[in-house]
């Protein structure tokens, strides 16, 4: 050590128990991320209606094979289809995170560089900010919910303990996806081409996840194979917690799923950090 | 060996950039698609010097010298390739929570302020995120606002600020925790004359009253006399000068110049020296350093003066002269 910096003649500052200055970060983060959103109203408008975009054509094609048949597509009926896409436009806004093509931004502009300098891992940032910004897409979704649901006539009744499932998935849904988006996005510190790795990602969990269309109209292989990956818990499975006829024991085991990808997710985040950050030649500033 | 006494140590501290290389054109793409060309670039080179607590020192040299490169390694924004580097007892590049609540680092040419909101806003974020209490934070935040009088300031947007009043904002936010080390990189760039002095005294301020260590590198040579005793100076990633900022030009000037009245104005003068200035009978000779006092006695002896200076060459020649020389 080349100095005892104990005895240096600076004023130091004490320090709040380490969980509750966390919490308090969180809170910080989150209510500075509202106070950011609401700085744009229409953009945000703009934004959601972008967002419902998707999920209404699939409910107009959906519900017009359903009634096209009979009233219901492999047992799902028209107005099931119509819990599944609008519970799907939550769970879609839910699922935005610090996404990966954003890394290479962020590390070409500086602000890793800013965020690198601060006693804070990056990861409880983007948590944090993401989680504060979900509190103003929510409370923009909830007329558009209603809009929906007076039109398409949803097949919505959720048991108490399914609500109670429904808001630890979500969650969960959202540390999954913020892990590995991270992941990927840390691909950039070795290749200029992390964009086709991206595309990769997207392309598999539209397919595999349930957000283009429910995982029951897919072939049982499908299925099966979907159980083994991390996208399905991302959204099908929030979704069918609410919608879908789930048993306890289904709901648990579901969450406990969550649970195992939030900690593969973090395993595979710490370490591609610790490469990574090594790797990082701060050329943004 | 480390100084005991010392707060930054550096010991042969390198760092080598791997860069991508490849010709111009289709066929120099297509390739590269097999086979990628690097270069290895030296941007640090076993560079070593000690700073003790307190001390404000200037980091010198032109662009792509190895100044901010050497910062960010110290900072931990980069791991070193080679050599060692403590700061206020840490290893820069473990990045420890504990070395980063005592250290800052501000880039001039960078914003690290939320810009969509107020920097009151992006302040109260930052005393989340260094964990500080209250009370400490509200002395801190007023104590900064006022030395650099920007409390009009924070209620803005920070996208509503000018590029000086940014910059000022920017110091607050980044001083809040009260650092005992400060990196400040290019602080004044781009800046206005005012607001340049303005930031100069805060930043002399701050370390009269914090004990703070400050290492500085700046183009503004304005910037390094009114702050920096000390200077080191860097130039390809190696350190050409390392000591007092007076003791420069005797090291690297070798001239000296004389200001010289005469009663004849229109004397000719070139045989005492390089006259590099004549305006209104006042001539500025350039004579190397071992004969000034020879070549002022001549004047004396020769000629009837009116008035007689000599004097150190300007810093920023001396700089250049430093650069020039690359011994």
């Amino acid at each position: 050590m080349s100095v005892d910096a104990a005895e240096l003649p600076v004023a130091q500052l004490r320090e709040e128990g380490r969980w509750r200055s966390l919490l308090d970060f969180y809170l910080t983060t989150m209510r500075t991320a509202v106070a950011e959103q609401l700085q744009y109203r229409v953009t945000n408008y703009f934004y959601m209606l972008g967002m419902i975009a998707e999920p209404v054509i699939q409910l107009v094609v959906w519900t017009t094979i359903a009634d096209q048949h009979g009233g219901s597509v492999n047992g799902i009926t028209a107005g099931e289809f119509a819990a599944y896409y609008i519970v799907w436009t939550l769970v879609r806004n839910m699922n935005i995170v610090f996404g990966a093509p954003f890394w290479e931004w962020r590390i070409r502009e500086g602000q890793l560089s800013g965020q690198l300098l601060r006693p804070m891992h990056i990861l409880h940032y983007d948590l944090a900010y993401f989680a504060g910004w979900k509190f103003v897409v929510i409370g923009l979704w909830v007329p558009i919910a209603i809009g929906l649901s007076l039109v398409f006539k949803p097949d919505l009744h959720p048991t108490p303990l399914e609500i109670v499932v429904f808001v630890f998935a979500i969650w969960g849904a959202y540390l999954i996806r913020s892990m590995f988006q991270g992941v990927i996005g840390m691909l950039n510190f070795w290749t200029t081409r992390g964009a086709a790795v991206f595309d990769l990602y997207m392309a598999t969990e539209l397919l595999l996840s349930g957000r283009l269309v429910p995982l029951q109209l897919m072939p049982g292989w499908v299925q099966t194979l979907a159980n083994f990956l991390p996208f399905k818990w991302t959204f099908g499975f929030p979704i069918e917690v609410l919608v879908g006829h789930m048993s306890p024991a289904s709901l648990m085991l579901g969450l406990g799923v969550q649970v195992l990808w939030i900690g593969i997710g973090y395993v595979l985040f710490k370490f591609a950090w610790t490469a990574a950050i090594k790797r990082f030649s701060a050329v943004g500033g | 060996m480390s100084d005991p006494a010392s707060i930054i140590h550096v010991s042969e501290l390198t760092k080598i950039f791997k860069v991508p290389e490849r010709e111009a054109g289709l066929r120099a793409a297509a390739k590269s698609l097999v086979r990628r060309k690097n270069r290895e670039v030296s941007a640090v080179d076993g560079i070593s010097f000690e700073i003790a607590p307190g001390e404000v020192v200037g980091f010198l040299g032109p662009n792509g010298a190895g100044k901010t490169t050497t910062l960010k390694m110290l900072a931990g924004l980069l791991y070193p390739s080679g050599g060692e580097a403590r700061v206020l007892g840490h290893v820069p590049s473990r990045r420890e929570r504990d070395y980063l609540r005592r250290m800052t680092m501000v880039m001039g040419n960078r914003n690290q302020l939320q810009w969509d909101i107020p920097a009151l806003d992006s302040f109260e974020l930052n005393r989340a995120i260094y964990r500080l209490r209250r009370e400490d934070f509200l002395e801190m935040r007023d104590e900064l606002i006022e030395l650099l009088d920007v409390g009009d300031l924070v209620r803005k947007p920070v996208r509503n600020l000018s590029l000086g009043e940014r910059m000022k904002v920017e110091i607050v936010a980044a001083l809040l925790h009260r650092p005992q080390v400060l990196f400040l990189d290019e602080p004044t760039i781009g800046l206005d004359v005012t607001m340049q002095k303005r930031i100069r005294t805060f930043v002399a301020e701050y370390n009269l009253r914090h004990g703070a260590t400050v290492l500085l590198t700046s183009h503004y040579m304005a910037d390094v006399e009114a702050l920096c005793k000390r200077v080191i100076v860097i130039h390809h990633g190696r350190i050409l000068f390392d000591g007092a900022l007076s003791s420069l030009g005797d090291e690297f000037a070798a001239y000296k110049t004389i200001g010289v009245v005469l009663e004849n104005g229109n004397a000719p003068l070139d045989e005492y020296g390089e006259i590099i200035h004549r305006e209104e009978g006042r001539v500025t000779l350039r004579v190397p350093k071992a004969e000034t006092s020879r070549v002022a006695a001549r004047l004396l002896n020769d000629h009837d003066v009116l008035d007689l200076t000599i004097e150190e060459p300007p810093i920023e020649d001396v700089i250049e002269l430093v650069f020039a020389q690359e011994r």
